[in-house]
This record gives C-alpha cells, structure tokens and sequence, in this order.
C-alpha cells in the first residue's frame, strides 16, 4: 500500500508524456538547422514574414534551446508588404532578441541596378534577386535557410536540402549533389553558397498543423477579414495600399478574404474565405481543391517561370 | 501521421513518372489548377490522353525530352498514411539520382514495361535496391493494356525476375508482383476489370497496409553529435548539451554510455526537446543531451550504450555507388563523411567491380566509372566508429567528397 510521502518522492523533472512527439518532419528540420549551424561560417536566415518562415524560426528556436538562435535572420523587403507583416515581424525579432538584417529592393532600383517593372502585371518579385545577391556578397553569407517546399512547384520538387549556387546564385539544376541519407555535403568553394531548405517535405498542410498544434502567432492577413478588393484574371487582388495595379474599369467591392501565402503584395491574391481561426484555416487547407500557388501570379507567367527564376538566383 | 518513403525504380519510359501521376489522379490528390495544367500541356502536345508524367517531370529539359532527369519529391497522403515518393530517372546516365532517390527510402517500386520484360536496368535497379537494404520491393509490372493483360505474359515476366531473386545477397527483402497500367489506372488504386486473374491487392492497398514498425532496420542506438550547444546565459550558465538524433534504437536517463573517440564513460543526465525534459529519446528524434559528468565531447564524436560498442577502425571495406564523372583510383584520396564526422580515406584496393551487366564481377580493376558498383578497401587517417551496413543502415554508411570539386562522389555501405 503507498503512502502519499512516498508517492511525493516520485521525481518531479520530468513531464507527463516520457518522450517527445514523433513528428519525422520535425526531427528532421531540426537536424538540418543544426547541421546548418556546424558546417557553415555565416549563416543566415530568410525571413519573409510568411507562414513558412515563421516556421523556421520555430524550428532554428527549438533546434539550439536554451541558447539563442545562432545566426541572424534576414529580410529582403520588396517594399511591396503587407504592413501587418512588418510589424509581426519586428515583434518577433524583438521577442527572440535576434539581429535582424533589412536590404530593400527599393535601394537597389535607386541604385539603378534594376529596373521596375510597369504595367498591369508590374511586380518587384524577380526584382528580390539583385538584392539577395547583392545582400550575400555583402556579408559574405555561405548558406542562406529559407522555407521553401517541395510540395509547392514542380520544379521545387527537384531542389535537394542543401542546394549549392555559384557566384551568379545560380542553380544548376541538371547537375545537383547527390544527397544520400541524412548526410549534407555543405563543402563549397570560395564565392559559392548553399540554399539550405529544411522544410522541403512538409506540405502546406503540414505547415498550417504545425502553426496549430505548436500555437504560432502569424500575421493577421492569413485569416478572413473585409478587404477592398477587385477582380482579375479570376483572381481576387487587395485595393488597398495602393501597391497593386488597378485600371479604372476594375471595380472594387469589399469582401471577406484571406491570404494563403504572403509574397510581395503585387504578385499574392487573395482567397475568399470565413476561415478566421487557425482550426478553420487547417479545415479549409485541408479540403482545398486549389494549390497554393494557384493564387500566385508569378507562376502563371509560364509553365518554366519558377525554373527559371531559380536559375537566376531567386529562392 | 506516419511518413513512408517510397522510391521508384525501373528503366527509361517503362512508366514510373506515369505511375506517380496515376496514384496523384485516382487518390484526388491533384488540385485543380495542376489538372488544368496538366490537360493543358497534354492536349498542346496533341495527345488524346491525359500525360501524367507531367505532373513530376518538372524540369524544361524533362518535358521536352519527355524524361525524367532527377528526383522530384511527391507528396500525398490517405487517411492512414503521409507518403513521399521519389520519382527517380531511368536512364543508366542517371543511375546515382536514382540512387540518391532511394537512400531515404523505406520501400520501392521497380517498374517493368510488360512488352520487354526482365532487362539489365531492372538487374540493376534490383541489385541497388537490396543492396540499400530496402525491406518492401514492389515488382508493378506495367504497360498491361499493351500486352492484352494476358496472365501469361505476367506469369513469365515473374517467372524471370524470380530467377534474379536467387542471386541476391540480402534475402529477408518481400517482394511482391502486381500487373498495373498506370496510362489506364488498372490495379493502381483502383481494381482492373480487364485482369479478372488477378488476385492479389492493388498498389495502394499494398502501401495502404505496410507496417511501418516493421519496415524500419531496427539496431542499436547510436548518437552522433552534431552540434554542442552552450548557451552562456545566467540561466543556463553551466549548461552544455550534445545535439544530435538518435540512430537505431532509443536512449533514456540514466542509461550508462561511451564518448567516442575519447572512451570516456558518462551517465545520461537529461534528455531535452527544446525547453521540455524527456524520460526517453526514440529513434530517429533530434534532441540534445546532459551527461552527469564534465566530460570532453565535440562534433563527429559519438555517445553509445555501455556494451554496445560499435566498431572503431581506419580501415574498412565497402560497396561503393561511384557518382562523379571523374574516375575513382587506387591511392586517390578523399574525405569521407560518414554521418556528421569527416576522415581523410585513401582507396588502398578495389577488389572487384560488379560487370555493368550485372552477371558476375570483373577483378584486376584500378578505377571506377560514374555508376560502378565495386568492393573497395580504404584506409582513413583517424578511426571512425562504425557498424557493418547491413546491421545499421544509418551508421554504416558514408559519403565520398572529392575536394578538387567538393562533389559528393560516391556512397559506401560498410562489409
Ligand atoms: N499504353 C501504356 N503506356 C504507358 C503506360 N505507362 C506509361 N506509358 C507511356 O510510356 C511513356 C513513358 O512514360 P513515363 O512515365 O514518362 O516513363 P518513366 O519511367 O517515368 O521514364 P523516365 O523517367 O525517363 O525513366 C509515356 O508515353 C507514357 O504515356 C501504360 O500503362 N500503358
Ligand atoms: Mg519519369
């Protein structure tokens, strides 16, 4: 018979469940982070503001605790945000006590390195590449994390974990490294660096449980909310800002909208949508008959149009 | 939810991209803007069918050549199970893609074009996969429509394939054979109604029903360290915790190991997953750990169970997969990584090579080719601490980095 003094005895450190989750996914990214943070010189992290790359910084959190995130994180900023996005962000790098890097693609068209683009289909997207590059060079960055997913564009479903590019950024997609195992072969040259994507099986179902199941915050835009918004092309655009083209005839309504992926603002429709909770959003996400980049201009500007930015440098 | 890998396997054209997109259509796991483009770029090509190749060649080569050049990375899942699928190439050229396609993978499924049968891709392919060690082989021998589904043609391409069964060397591999027409979508996910003969399940339900448990090598434990986190906070003054995931069995508190190279003996004090303590890290999970006492540990050591050592040597003898188009040579040398620890290797003899027919062997070789297979003795400036491959997958493996390049060379499997 157990007496209540003995059962206090009963070690109090450990928590109810004897062993972590078995979410393979999980484990995995978390290896690579690491394996990122032992190979590399100057790291560092891309940090869109999107769901993805909220996630990375979940993942980086967990994979060094109870020390701080060991490389900083880095924004390209278009210009082109959603201001919801800005301040998320800077909430979170505050929280994390992070660095923080911003390089703007508005600089970088001042400096005449590229020029914008016009017209109804204008956007600053392709136009990230010159300021990334730029960027690395700058701090002589070896390899970059970012949150892209095999699961999002065909040609993402040839990128390898650890992704080596050349001077140029660019990517020689019919000559990857073999990738056997868990081993990542992160040995470059001088001038190069590496793509490191440590999300690359997780689907974007997966992404949206994990947001739930972890309880992430992320920017309010990924929720239903009234926006005015007008109609092209079939896709739903935010007339709000005044960042995306909008001709006269293009009438705008007010609607309930979310948004699926949070790109530069000229180039990420919206959906519609009630979803206005995180267990809506995975309920929705997960009955979807549309992909998420079926919102995402950029895409459809031709069948090759993701091949080929990333053999320019693009993420 | 559980995650199975699956590689694909078979020759140029015999189907496997198809298959894919097949298991894609019939599970709805295609999205509608993905049909669309697929019906799209079908009906520019003139076809009067549906290509589903096209929802995985995802490379401008590829679709122009209409062949897979590299792994694409799939993903769909059923109510039961997540799956990723390596759509691996073909062609011979190609073969380390393949390769690489299935390394992480737990089952296979080689693919053979009914009209030609058993050829010497499907040797090859066969030969790599129960040389990998992969527990579920799944023979889908397709193309079924072109061959008037006839029982005999499936019978006698069986009764072929079952005669390279004799020769392998890892014999425990299930095998099992399912006629399919990925074009048509008979017995992929749906039953055929032209092959009435056909008894057996359909590729899905086959996967449907594969028990994970089962499927995984199971050894003993082995922690790599990769990394050693030491926070320098008030809080965390003293902490130093060993970072690394858990190979081949599982670790818990209290558990009496070995630090490799340095043979020194610890006690496991804690067991963390980001600020949480645990009692017991299961395989495959990446965690950080505590020993009782101040001991020397940096990345590439390794902690094991007391009594559990696993070899420590610097020298060993390994298959090798050869992967660069420059040639391997007796007295090159190389690094040899072989899961986060990195030695220098010198090739000190290749003892054969398999015939690329894959008949027999050739002996008296001194290079190796892109896509050769040999036995190979090397000798490494430091020991490394090792398990024979086919009793742990993971910590009997290595890759081979040539540094002129810093290509990823080759792989190895430990003997
Ligand atoms: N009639 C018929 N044709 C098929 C079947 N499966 C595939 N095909 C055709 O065979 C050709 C090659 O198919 P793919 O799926 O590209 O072959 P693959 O094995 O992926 O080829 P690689 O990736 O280049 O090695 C295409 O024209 C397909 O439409 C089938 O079951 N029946
Ligand atoms: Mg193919």
């Amino acid at each position: 018979m157990s007496t209540f003094a003995e059962e206090i005895k009963e070690p109090k450190t450990i928590t109810s469940a004897t062993r972590p989750n078995a979410n393979a996914l999980e484990h995995e990214a978390i290896y690579i982070m690491r394996e990122v943070a032992a190979q590399f010189e100057r790291p560092v992290l891309l940090f869109s503001g999107g769901k993805d790359s909220i996630t990375l910084v979940r993942l980086a959190q967990k994979a060094f605790w109870p020390a701080k995130i060991p490389f900083p994180l880095m924004h390209i900023d278009t210009g082109h945000n959603f201001p919801e996005t800005i301040e998320f962000r800077d909430k979170l790098v505050e929280e994390l006590g992070v660095e923080l890097i911003v390089r703007n693609v508005q600089d970088s068209i001042d400096q005449g390195k590229v020029v914008e683009e016009t017209g109804k289909y204008a956007s600053r997207n392709m136009l990230q590449t010159t300021t990334l590059l730029d960027a690395i060079e700058e701090f002589k960055f070896d390899a970059c994390i970012g949150g892209a997913r095999r699961d999002e564009e065909k040609a993402r479903a040839k990128e390898r974990i650890f992704s080596v590019r050349d001077d140029f950024g660019q990517w020689d997609e019919k000559n990857q490294r073999p990738e056997l195992f868990d081993m990542l072969n992160g040995q470059i040259e001088m001038g190069q660096n590496v793509r490191v994507f440590p999300i690359s099986n997780w689907t974007e179902l997966d992404v949206w449980s994990y947001i739930q199941k972890e309880n992430i915050e992320i920017p309010s835009i990924y929720f239903a909310h009234k926006r005015n918004t007008f109609l092209r092309d079939g896709l739903i655009w935010s007339a709000e800002d005044g960042v995306v083209f909008r001709a006269e005839d293009e009438k705008v309504e007010e609607r309930i909208v979310r948004f699926r992926t949070v790109g530069d603002m000229s180039c990420t429709a919206a959906v519609e949508s009630y979803a206005d909770t995180i267990d809506k959003v995975v309920s929705e996400i997960r009955d979807s008959k549309i992909s998420e980049r079926g919102a995402r201009i950029d895409d459809k500007r031709s069948e090759a149009a993701m091949e080929k930015r990333k053999q320019q440098g693009y993420f | 939810m559980e995650v199975l890998k699956i590689a694909t396997a078979g020759s140029v054209d015999d189907g496997k991209s198809t298959l894919i997109g097949r298991l894609l259509y019939d599970t709805k796991s295609l999205t509608d803007d993905k049909l669309e483009a697929i019906e799209r770029t079908s009906k520019q090509k003139g076809y009067d069918y549906l290509d589903f190749s096209l929802a995985t060649d995802g490379l401008v080569a590829e679709r122009e050549q209409g062949i897979t050049i590299d792994v694409a990375h799939i993903y769909f899942s059923t109510a039961s199970k997540s799956y990723i699928i390596a759509d691996t190439p073909g062609h011979v050229e190609y073969t380390r893609n393949m390769v690489t396609g299935a390394s992480t993978s737990q089952a296979a499924i080689i693919l053979i074009d009914a009209r030609k049968g058993v050829i010497e891709q499907t040797n090859r392919h066969f030969f790599i996969n129960n040389l990998l060690r992969i527990k579920d082989v799944i023979v889908a021998i397709n193309k079924m429509d072109l061959v008037d589904f006839s029982e005999d043609a499936f019978n006698d391409i069986k009764a072929d394939f079952e005669e390279l069964m004799d020769k392998r060397d890892y014999q425990d591999q299930k095998i099992t054979f399912i006629p399919v027409s990925a074009l048509k979508g008979d017995n992929v996910v749906n039953r055929s109604q032209s092959m009435d003969w056909y008894k057996g399940q359909t590729l899905l339900e086959h996967l449907e029903e594969l028990d994970l448990q089962d499927i995984y090598n199971v050894g003993t434990p082995r922690f790599p360290v990769q990394y050693v986190i030491r926070p320098k906070t008030e809080e965390f003054h003293d902490f130093r915790g060993f970072a690394g995931k858990v190979y081949g069995g599982e670790l818990s508190v209290g558990d009496e190991v070995v630090v490799l190279p340095s043979m020194t003996r610890s006690k496991i004090k804690a067991i963390y997953f980001y600020d949480t303590e645990y009692q017991t890290a299961p395989r495959r999970s990446s965690v950080t750990i505590t020993l009782e006492d101040e001991v020397n540990v940096s990345r590439g050591d390794m902690l094991v169970k007391v009594g559990d050592l696993p070899i420590v040597d610097k020298q060993l003898t390994a298959t090798i997969s050869w992967m660069d188009s420059n040639q391997l040579t007796v007295g090159g040398k190389y690094v040899l990584q072989h899961g986060v620890n990195k030695a220098l290797a010198k090739v000190d003899a290749i003892d054969h090579k398999i015939h690329p027919d894959y008949s027999g062997i050739e002996e008296n070789v001194s290079s190796l080719n892109m896509n050769d297979i040999a036995k190979v003795r090397l000798r490494l400036n430091k020991p490394i601490f090792y398990d024979k491959f086919k009793e742990h997958r993971t910590n009997g493996s290595f890759i081979i980095i040539d540094s002129r390049t810093n290509h990823t060379a080759g792989v190895g499997f430990i003997e």
